[in-house]
């Protein structure tokens, strides 16, 4: 397997190729139908192993659950992801051409990984309008950001998403005085503004009500095949409503994979949960 | 041989001819042989005032070995001998509570007095006279009972080294006991060898003054390296010159490292209130400068209230300063910047302006003058470890006094219950209050000891340097340049950063010049904060992104 | 609502017709009135307002920085004192053979060091385009290169404050030195003229002023745009939730870097206008106090309006002429208290109050 994994690499990272063109591929390639490869990834902060040899694969066009008691790494692993800590060993690659581990929190952002932080973030004096004007999927260097117009076609685009998110009527109201819950739609169309390929979800029912959360619920699931979507959650019912597979993480590592029903019935997994202090156990 | 030295000896030394034989009665005649009568009538020819009989009389005292000789000696080259006019004898004068005490030279007895100087007539000494006091004062030195006062009577022969001088060391180092003073004894006898003829005498005294830092043994063997005949000489003199360049190299360098070191303490005593406020309450403090001023300007106002006691004054305005800055401090948090915890920017902003307003309070109040603060005479003076080397006490005393208050505010905070709280509230605050702890009063509380101790610094800093109202001005871009340098929240980081900044820039100095030098360190620090934004010894994990 | 690009709010409606209105009324009252009406204007006054209108251009260019971008840069009065001495050298160089040692081609302060030549970096500072392109290249260069250090390691918040602050002080002690070739301890000064005009002459100060006027007038339309722009709304992001908005793909760096650069581009002109009025320019102008001063000014008239910096540095500089010139131990304390009120109790300025009461009406 790391032979084959080396060979793979070897191959992908052609050194003629390389000098010829040191820069960095931006170019998104799932032919080989896996999306995000993590492979090996450790990473401590003071000496406390947050991420401990971690292997993670996402398909292209999946909806993955990623469930752990606290303190397993679901939040430093999406650091890593987007770019916010680097890890100490290991690699992470989207698709087969694009090394995340070189690129800057930007430039994952703009080859496609978007992020809803489990706090929502949005940002605050703008209005729901300008939010996702913000997010829009367009070019996002200085100059062209200065001179951007909203084209009609833009405008269309965060209609729609306004439509998608429910809050039309809340287009010129400051985010900043949203209810919790609508913070949190509002940063899910933030999401979809981006377009991204990978969307990760962090807690996104938190404070939600259950309504909202149905309807949470059938967004995710609608948006999976043709984005991949990867959710961390602590609300069983939740993830068990949304999710075909189901990843646990634990203490850093992959304890197991599987369906809901098979990860339930995992003896490691019973021993985590009910061994361990977690409150929101799966049996619940 | 003697003859040789003085033909050496050159320039300096022709007088000495015509002395040769009463100064060989010095350095020959041992003092049991002495002649109690030499002394009377060595004073009765210093008596006719005279340049001749001065000359000869002085020889005649100096080998007389008279308890009272060296006493003579000393007071004819310092000018207090002097002749009553009243009856031509001679007498010590001081200057008395009216007019002049005297005293008889010849039994150490006071002589009466008299109204002024107009009764009495100076003996007269010229540069000849000068130098052969020098040499005879020197050769009584060495027989002097007290081993310092032999010392310096061997250092001061180092310096005019001559034939007779020489050979009464000869004669003395044997029975040296004191190990220091033979040790030099040996050096000034190398460094007669030096003006041997014999080529291995000249190579063996270079090879025992290879280590010497003496002036006189410098100059000495790097005569040797142009004039000396042999090859072999000149060469053993250049590796001997070497080592020597060597050595003083390296004490340059320690006195260097020591200036540094000092430096770097005043800069941390000034920065480790900051350590506290800063570091560890993430409160940006401006006024944290006027608060050292506060506390140079308490040492100022506890020497005019006790002005008979400088020594005990500034040991009083320690705690003084302490508490006036520290209630200021207090002051200042409750009345400003708790409202503001959170807003770091908004904080920054109304502390200088607190920060201006006590400038201005103290200009209105005391004098927008600098005010003079004395320093007491237990820091004044040097510690000389040899000719080249010296550490003066007032930077001593602020090295140790940086130590003393660092160790103890880390024992503050690591050993008691006021520091566990600190720590406790500035990790999580809300959970330090779930667990009962006041954060409100820990805040002030906090917020005091920083500004006690800056006030602290600025009694050390009175003594540095002048003391005015923008005394903390210029030590507060400092302040924050070492705290950051040191990694906000960390004591021992403000230690060595503190530290390394004081020896770095004193070591730019000679080169660059004070102000380039500090201008360099300050585009170091800005250089540096760009590589390692949180600083040399940075706070970890995920607590330290918020 | 704020999607017209050049849209302007109340407040900025309301100081640009002000701001036009002085700029064609002092002249008139300056040159038609006669010296003995009331209405008239002297020309001490005028240079006074030309002097407050350079300071509200610096303010606007902090507002930029600080209100929009949340960069509390205490090092703007070095860029405004790099500008002002890129036009100092210049007035220098026009003085010629009527300095005091009536050399033709040092300045006299070099010819006191007794120099004999002219440093290379004063080279080309005879020609008014030179230097006018200096004025903004300089403390845009630093800007951008220290930005571009600052930023790219992600040094923010106090952090930054200090180092610009560290910045400016470090400025300060180089141009104390005499070896550094700007005049020392002294500075530039005894400017003779302008362009062949005299700096003495009323129509000069008239000028001035005017220019001060437009530039004041131009510095705040660019900066209007640019907030306005979807550039502004990024800013203000990267204000409120910097690693946020690099989540959604901006390049915060960037954004920070070309902010910061121009806005130090603003504080060189308006520093560039600043010198021929007041006639000098020394290292005093890098002092640490001095940039801490300008923010004051965006404090009290209000940050993240633009207007209200302009409103501040008016306000607060008039107090400061007035009451040093009537108790001048009072300044310092009527200063130190504003910052300390400001910020307890006007947080968002006096544009912030006049929002307040308008919202309430």
């Amino acid at each position: 397997m790391k032979t084959l994994d080396r060979l793979r690499q070897g191959l992908l990272r052609n050194r003629a190729w390389d000098l010829t063109r040191p820069d960095l591929s931006l170019e998104l390639n799932t032919s080989h139908g896996t999306l995000l490869y993590l492979e090996d990834i450790s990473v401590s902060f003071d000496g406390f192993r947050a991420i401990d040899g971690l292997n993670l694969y996402i398909d292209a066009g999946e909806l993955r659950c990623i469930i752990g008691p606290n303190g397993a790494g679901k939040t430093t692993m999406m650091d890593i992801i987007t770019g916010k800590t680097r890890p100490d060993t290991g690699t992470a690659w989207f698709g087969q051409t694009i090394d995340l581990l070189r690129l800057s929190e930007p430039e994952i952002a703009s080859v496609g990984i978007g992020r809803k932080f489990q706090k929502p973030s949005v940002f605050e004096p703008l209005t729901v309008f300008e939010n996702l004007e913000l997010a829009m999927a367009a070019d996002k260097r200085v100059w062209p950001t200065l001179r951007a117009r909203i084209t009609p076609e833009q405008r269309t685009r965060i209609e729609e998403v306004l439509e998608t998110i429910g809050l039309q009527e809340h287009r010129t109201r400051r985010a900043g005085a949203l209810s919790h819950g609508q913070k949190q739609w509002l940063e899910i169309g933030m999401l979809l503004m981006q377009a991204p390929h990978l969307l990760l979800v962090d807690e996104p029912v938190a404070g939600m009500t259950h309504q909202e959360m149905d309807r949470t619920a059938e967004l995710l699931t609608s948006l999976a095949g043709k984005h991949s979507v990867v959710v961390v959650e602590h609300d069983m019912d939740f993830v068990r409503s949304i999710a075909n597979k189901v990843t646990v993480l634990h203490q850093g590592r992959v304890l197991a994979e599987g369906t809901m029903d098979e990860v339930q019935n995992d003896p490691r997994v019973i021993e985590v949960y009910l061994g361990g202090e977690d409150v929101h156990g799966p049996m619940a | 041989m003697p003859v040789r030295c003085l033909s050496r000896g050159g320039g300096t030394g022709g007088w000495r001819a015509g002395l040769i034989a009463g100064l060989l009665l010095i350095a020959l005649i041992p003092t049991a042989f002495a002649d109690p009568a030499d002394f009377q009538r060595g004073a009765a020819l210093i008596a006719e005032n005279r340049f001749a009989s001065l000359e000869e009389g002085v020889a005649l005292v100096a080998a007389s070995g008279d308890p009272q000789a060296r006493k003579l000696l000393l007071a004819l080259q310092g000018s207090d001998l002097y002749l009553r006019k009243s009856d031509r004898t001679l007498v010590v004068a001081a200057r008395g509570t009216d007019g002049y005490d005297l005293l008889d030279p010849l039994t150490g007895e006071p002589a009466g007095s008299v109204a002024s100087k107009r009764e009495l007539k100076r003996v007269r000494i010229n540069n000849r006279l000068r130098s052969q006091l020098r040499s005879a004062i020197a050769g009584l030195d060495l027989s002097h009972p007290d081993p310092a006062v032999r010392l310096s009577g061997v250092t001061e022969m180092i310096a005019n080294l001559d034939a007779e001088g020489l050979d009464l060391l000869r004669a003395r180092m044997p029975n040296e006991p004191d190990a220091e003073v033979r040790e030099a004894m040996t050096t000034a006898i190398a460094l007669g060898d030096l003006e041997s003829p014999d080529p291995e005498a000249r190579i063996a005294s270079l090879a025992e003054l290879k280590g010497t830092l003496h002036p006189a043994v410098r100059g000495s063997i790097r005569r040797l390296i142009d004039t000396d005949p042999d090859p072999e000489v000149r060469q053993a003199a250049q590796r001997a010159t070497d080592s020597i360049e060597f050595k003083l190299q390296l004490y340059s360098l320690a006195e260097t490292l020591f200036f540094g070191l000092s430096l770097g303490s005043v800069l941390v005593l000034a920065a480790i209130g900051l350590a506290i406020t800063f570091g560890v309450m993430g409160v940006i403090n401006m006024a944290h400068g006027e608060l050292i001023m506060l506390g140079a300007y308490t040492t100022y106002i506890v020497q005019q209230l006790m002005p008979d006691h400088i020594g005990a004054s500034v040991l009083i305005a320690v705690p003084a300063a302490f508490l006036v800055s520290g209630a200021v401090g207090i002051l200042i948090e409750r009345g400003v910047i708790r409202f503001l915890y959170g807003r770091p920017l908004e904080t920054l902003l109304a502390t200088f302006g607190i920060s201006l307003v006590l400038q201005q309070l103290v200009r209105t109040l005391i004098s927008p003058q600098n005010v003079p603060v004395a320093n007491p005479e237990w820091m004044s003076g040097a510690w000389q470890i040899n000719s080249v080397l010296s550490l003066t006490m007032n930077r001593m005393v602020i090295i140790a006094f940086c130590l003393i208050v660092f160790a103890a505010l880390y024992l503050v905070m690591r050993r008691t219950a006021l520091g566990l709280q600190v720590r406790a509230v500035s990790q999580n605050r809300a959970m330090a209050r779930a667990m009962g702890v006041r954060s409100a009063r820990v805040d002030a509380l906090t917020f005091g000891l920083g500004s006690g101790i800056a006030g602290v610094a600025g009694v050390a800093l009175s003594q540095l340097t002048n003391v005015g109202p923008n005394l903390g001005q210029s030590y507060i871009i400092d302040s924050f340049m070492v705290v950051v340098f040191g990694g906000v929240g960390n004591l021992w980081g403000t230690l060595v950063a503190g530290m390394s900044l004081g020896v770095v820039n004193k070591f730019l100095e000679p080169w660059a010049g004070a102000v380039l030098a500090k201008i360099l360190v300050l585009v170091f620090i800005i250089l540096f904060i760009q590589k390692r934004p949180r600083g040399l010894f940075p706070q970890k994990g995920r607590a330290a992104e918020a | 609502m704020r999607l017209e690009a050049l849209h302007l709010d109340r407040g900025g409606r309301i100081f640009l017709a002000l701001l036009a209105v002085t700029t064609l009324l002092v002249p008139i009252l300056n040159l038609a009135v006669p010296a003995d009406s009331p209405l008239h204007v002297s020309t001490y006054t005028v240079t006074l307002l030309g002097k407050y209108l350079t300071y509200a251009l610096l303010a606007v260019a902090v507002d930029l920085v600080w209100g929009y971008l949340g960069i509390l840069s205490l090092g703007h009065g070095a860029f405004f004192a790099l500008g002002g001495y890129a036009m100092g050298m210049y007035l220098m160089l026009q003085i010629g053979d009527r300095g005091v040692y009536g050399n033709p081609d040092l300045p006299d302060f070099m010819v006191f060091l007794n120099w004999h030549e002219l440093p290379w970096f004063w080279h080309g500072f005879d020609m008014f385009w030179f230097a006018a392109l200096m004025v903004i290249l300089v403390p845009g260069t630093l800007a951008f290169v220290f930005g571009w250090l600052t930023f790219r390691s992600r040094v923010t918040g106090v952090y930054l404050s200090i180092i610009t602050q560290a910045l400016t002080y470090a400025l300060m002690l180089a141009f104390f030195r005499n070896e550094m070739g700007f005049g020392g301890n002294n500075g530039l000064t005894d400017f003779k003229d302008l362009l062949g005009f005299d700096l003495q002459s009323d129509a000069t100060r008239i000028g001035l002023f005017i220019a001060s006027a437009l530039a004041l007038a131009g510095g705040y339309l660019a900066c209007r745009y640019l907030v306005n722009s979807k550039l502004g709304r990024v800013a203000v992001a990267i204000r409120d939730a910097e690693s946020r908005t690099r989540f959604i793909g901006y390049r915060v760096e960037q954004v920070k870097l070309w902010i910061f650069t121009f806005s130090a581009v603003l504080a060189g002109i308006a520093g560039a206008l600043y010198v021929p009025q007041v006639g000098i320019i020394n290292p005093g102008e890098f002092s640490p106090l001095n940039s801490i001063e300008i923010v004051v000014w965006v404090a009290i008239g209000g940050r993240a309006t633009l207007y209200g910096a302009v409103l501040g540095a008016l306000l607060v500089n008039y107090g400061k002429t007035y009451l040093t010139g009537v108790m001048p131990d009072a300044w310092l304390f009527a200063l130190g208290g504003l910052f300390v009120l400001v910020t307890l109790f006007l947080p968002q300025g006096i544009a912030g109050l006049m929002r307040r009461k308008e919202v309430q009406a």
